[in-house]
């Protein structure tokens, strides 16, 4: 019997289908991975398990006998654990705090400290971290550390399956090392763990059996061992990875309109050195936390740059300018959080497009609404944006379409370069295909288009240039046909 | 930004630092009582005991209030009824004592109508998914006008008891210094102090303000929690209110307007944030003692009540600011 059995699970958000009919098992002692791309439906699925959502349809079965959480906490008396991408610790409690939190050993209502200290102390002993003592505050942990100590409080709860979502995004090789370690351990002492990861080596390295999710489908499933990558990849994407990218004319003969020169913004971006010509799209390649969002974000001048020499468009730029002035410099960002930062979601989508570029439809500091329209229109018509009415709520759309608002707004704003940070995180396919036909179209316009994405075949289907970030540094650049994904992977993970 | 933190190195912050931490509300209030006795043209005067009586009499309403605040913005919440409640209960206790209530009782029924009022306020946020800001906003005038309602719009003078002898300034007999209302509120200090570092309660007000979808997905019954906070701080705010009907030795249903504002400000200068997850009962009462002392200070020095309004309102913003500052740094 398995352990975990989820059977045709449906999920609708109004008009989007999340969850289109989920089937598979998880047996004891098995590490089960789910595959998929962004917007595939995973996140709604481990939703689902975890108790935070309750699906339309669709049953699951905890060793055989019905569940239907209500909440987390119900998911985590029936023995699931999940263990997010964000952490979901209290960075002002102890690590013993953390582990122990809801079921604090107490006498008279008396928080026992020694004996709290003591349980986290057994559960932790698994783990050779330095940075964990069971007295230390979670908030001045690193985040690896943090990471173990969610994994602990979810072995304390005694939990028999373990959700794990991107658990590595965050992870030095090493702590990756020592997460897959604890991992085959768990699966020894016989829990069942559900596995989500974008890299397929990882999940090659500890996964015994697969589950592709597309498009809120459970497309295919089987033995990790007996299918390859490219086999894999296509069941992802569902059409031949080829077709999803628009046919680029080999470009980067135009001027360098960003040339950026030993540039370092403490802590994170240590060095990074490129040029950027009109005509091309550059990709930065790297993992979360190498310094790729950080390095864009200091040129944009979100955060402060240390010492460096940029140049755009052949003038000398002040090293630390203001947002505003690199926008009227001709460059444009796009942010990686696109709900946090990118877009002002309650707002409409003629706003959003506009927002940077108010000029052109409000003389003299008044909103003319009436051109604002107009000029939207044509963006929501050359992006192919779902929407009823530009004075639609941001809000109100797909993610797919709220990211082509996004970059919209960077096309109204007719900017020279620009700073794509994950261009297409969160997206469904045919949004996806249709970004990168647009991004394609801004580059033949004689734009330069940097493009940051954690996604390799994306990288490959779009640049003509790469370079890899990692620690902080950033590689030299090198034609495209130069690189193969092994030796992304390799100077994203061992340089430095 | 949550990759940034990845590549940064967590050092451990070094016991000085966190001493220097704890001490940071008592240093500034060291130093706000240096400058006033230099200021002064008889330090001696200042710093008798008569005048720190003066001074902790005057605190005595903040400093309760102070507690029960320290309470609820640990756990990520507001308050801003606490003035209206103050009035309120003042005004239920001084009725009762008018009515014939024996003392006891009178000073029981006034805090239970804090009590009350600090439930409602945590039904109203856990029940009808108001905010706290918004949910205490609406209580803060409901409060007020039950509170001129049952005063019939005017003040309710009482019987001399020993009710109107728990906040005076120089209580009888002269040993026990000061008045046994600033004792009660020492003890109440220290209980909620242990209440807050020893149970598990209090290990629970930590965790919801430090992450409220942790504390829940762990199972703790986060709304319960919230309606008990309230209403145990609403406790401490009713008794807040006991000692303003004490002093003023009537019920004024107009009194303590903007009061909380100096509740949240105490907390605030004693290095809670309203972020939650951060404060001690400890630095609140120093937070409090730091404004009575600018208070009384001001007065000696014969400056206007408006030179005082400057002073506290700035002594706020650089109070917030060099801990933000030391956060950043550390």
């Amino acid at each position: 019997m398995p352990l975990l059995s989820v059977d045709r699970l449906s999920k609708r958000f109004g008009p989007t289908v999340a969850l289109d009919g989920v089937s598979f098992a998880l047996e004891a002692s098995q590490v089960h991975s789910l595959i998929g791309e962004n917007g595939a439906g995973k996140s709604t699925l481990m939703n689902v398990l975890a108790g935070a959502l309750p699906p339309d349809s669709g049953r699951m079965e905890i060793g055989g006998s019905p569940y239907a959480p209500s909440s987390p906490h119900d998911a985590s008396r029936a023995g699931i654990a999940l263990i997010h991408q964000e952490l979901s610790l209290c960075p002002h409690l102890t690590v013993a705090e953390n582990i122990l939190l809801g079921r604090e050993p107490s006498r008279w209502g008396f928080f026992q400290r020694t004996d709290a200290e003591r349980l986290a102390l057994d559960v932790l002993q698994s783990f050779s971290h330095p940075d964990l003592r069971p007295t230390r505050l979670v908030g001045e942990l690193p985040l690896a550390a943090q990471q173990v100590v969610e994994i602990c409080r979810a072995i304390a709860s005694r939990a028999r399956i373990l959700l794990m979502d991107e658990p590595t995004s965050s992870l030095q090789r090493e702590d990756v090392q020592h997460l897959f370690a604890l991992i085959r351990r768990l699966k020894r002492e016989g829990l069942g763990v559900i596995y989500i990861s974008h890299f397929l080596e990882e999940v090659r390295e500890i996964a015994d059996v697969f589950t592709v999710l597309r498009d809120g489908r459970s497309v295919a499933s089987g033995a990790i061992a007996e299918v390859s990558n490219a086999q894999l990849v296509a069941h992802m994407v569902g059409r031949s990875v080829d077709q999803l990218f628009p046919d680029r004319q080999d470009a980067g003969t135009g001027d360098v309109v960003l040339d950026v020169r030993d540039l370092a913004a403490p802590p994170v971006v240590r060095q990074a050195s490129f040029t950027l010509k009109r005509g091309e799209v550059f990709g930065i390649a790297g993992l979360m936390g190498s310094g790729r969002t950080e390095l864009v974000r200091a040129l944009f001048g979100l955060a402060p740059i240390a010492r460096g020499d940029v140049r755009i468009a052949g003038t000398p730029a002040l090293l630390n300018d203001r947002p505003s002035h690199r926008i009227g410099q001709g460059v444009g960002y796009l942010s990686e959080d696109r709900k946090g930062e990118g877009l002002a979601l309650p707002m409409s989508v003629a706003d959003n497009v506009t927002l940077t570029g108010f000029e052109s439809c409000a003389p003299r500091g008044w909103l003319r609404t009436g051109v604002q329209r107009a000029q939207t229109k044509r963006w929501i018509g050359e992006l192919a944006i779902k929407v009823h009415d530009p004075d639609q709520a941001v809000a109100t759309l797909s993610g797919g379409n709220q990211q082509k608002v996004a970059l919209g707004r960077l096309l109204h704003q007719d900017a020279d370069v620009l700073l794509l940070d994950e261009p297409t995180r969160g997206v469904d396919i045919g949004s996806k295909a249709q970004i990168y036909e647009v991004i394609a179209a801004t580059a033949a316009r004689g734009k330069a288009v940097l493009m940051i994405s954690s996604y390799l075949p994306e990288l490959f289907g779009m640049c003509d240039r790469l370079a890899v970030m990692s620690r902080g540094r950033l590689s030299p650049a090198r034609p495209i046909q130069e690189w193969t994904p092994e030796l992304v992977l390799h100077a994203a993970t061992d340089a430095g | 930004m949550a990759d940034t933190t990845a590549a940064v190195p967590t050092v451990e912050a070094s016991p000085v630092r966190i001493w220097l931490a704890r001490l940071g509300p008592f240093l500034g209030l060291l130093a706000v009582i240096i400058v006033f006795a230099i200021l002064t043209d008889s330090p001696d005067q200042y710093l008798s005991v008569r005048n720190f009586r003066i001074v902790v009499a005057q605190t005595v309403i903040v400093a309760l209030g102070a507690i029960g605040m320290t309470m609820i913005m640990v756990s990520g919440g507001i308050d801003l009824s606490v003035g209206s409640v103050i009035a309120l209960t003042g005004v239920v206790t001084a009725i009762a004592i008018r009515d014939g209530a024996s003392p006891p009782v009178a000073v029981l029924e006034g805090v239970l109508a804090g009590g009350l009022v600090g439930v409602i306020n945590g039904l109203f946020i856990t029940r009808l998914r108001v905010i706290p800001f918004i949910a205490t906003l609406g209580t803060l005038g409901m409060a007020r006008g039950v509170a001129k309602w049952i005063a019939g719009q005017q003040t309710v003078n009482v019987p001399p008891t020993w009710v109107n002898e728990l906040a005076v300034t120089f209580p009888q007999p002269d040993w026990i210094i000061v008045a046994p209302g600033v004792w009660l509120t020492v003890l109440l200090a220290v209980l909620v102090s242990l209440v807050l570092r020893y149970t598990v309660f209090g290990r629970r007000v930590f965790a919801v303000g430090s992450n409220e979808a942790a504390a829940r997905a762990c199972g703790i019954p986060v709304d319960r929690l919230k309606v008990w906070i309230y209403g145990l701080a609403g406790l401490l705010f009713g008794l807040s209110g006991v000692m303003q009907m004490s002093r003023l030795r009537q019920g004024d249903p107009t009194v303590a307007i903007g009061t909380e504002l100096d509740v949240i400000a105490a907390v605030v200068i004693g290095g809670g944030s309203l972020n939650g997850g951060v404060g001690t009962i400890l630095g609140s009462m120093i937070g409090a003692m730091i404004m009575a002392v600018l208070r009384n200070g001001s007065q000696q020095m014969g400056w206007q009540n408006y030179v005082q309004e400057i002073i506290i309102g700035a002594i706020i913003v650089v109070a917030v600011a060099i801990d933000g500052w030391r956060h950043r740094r550390a």
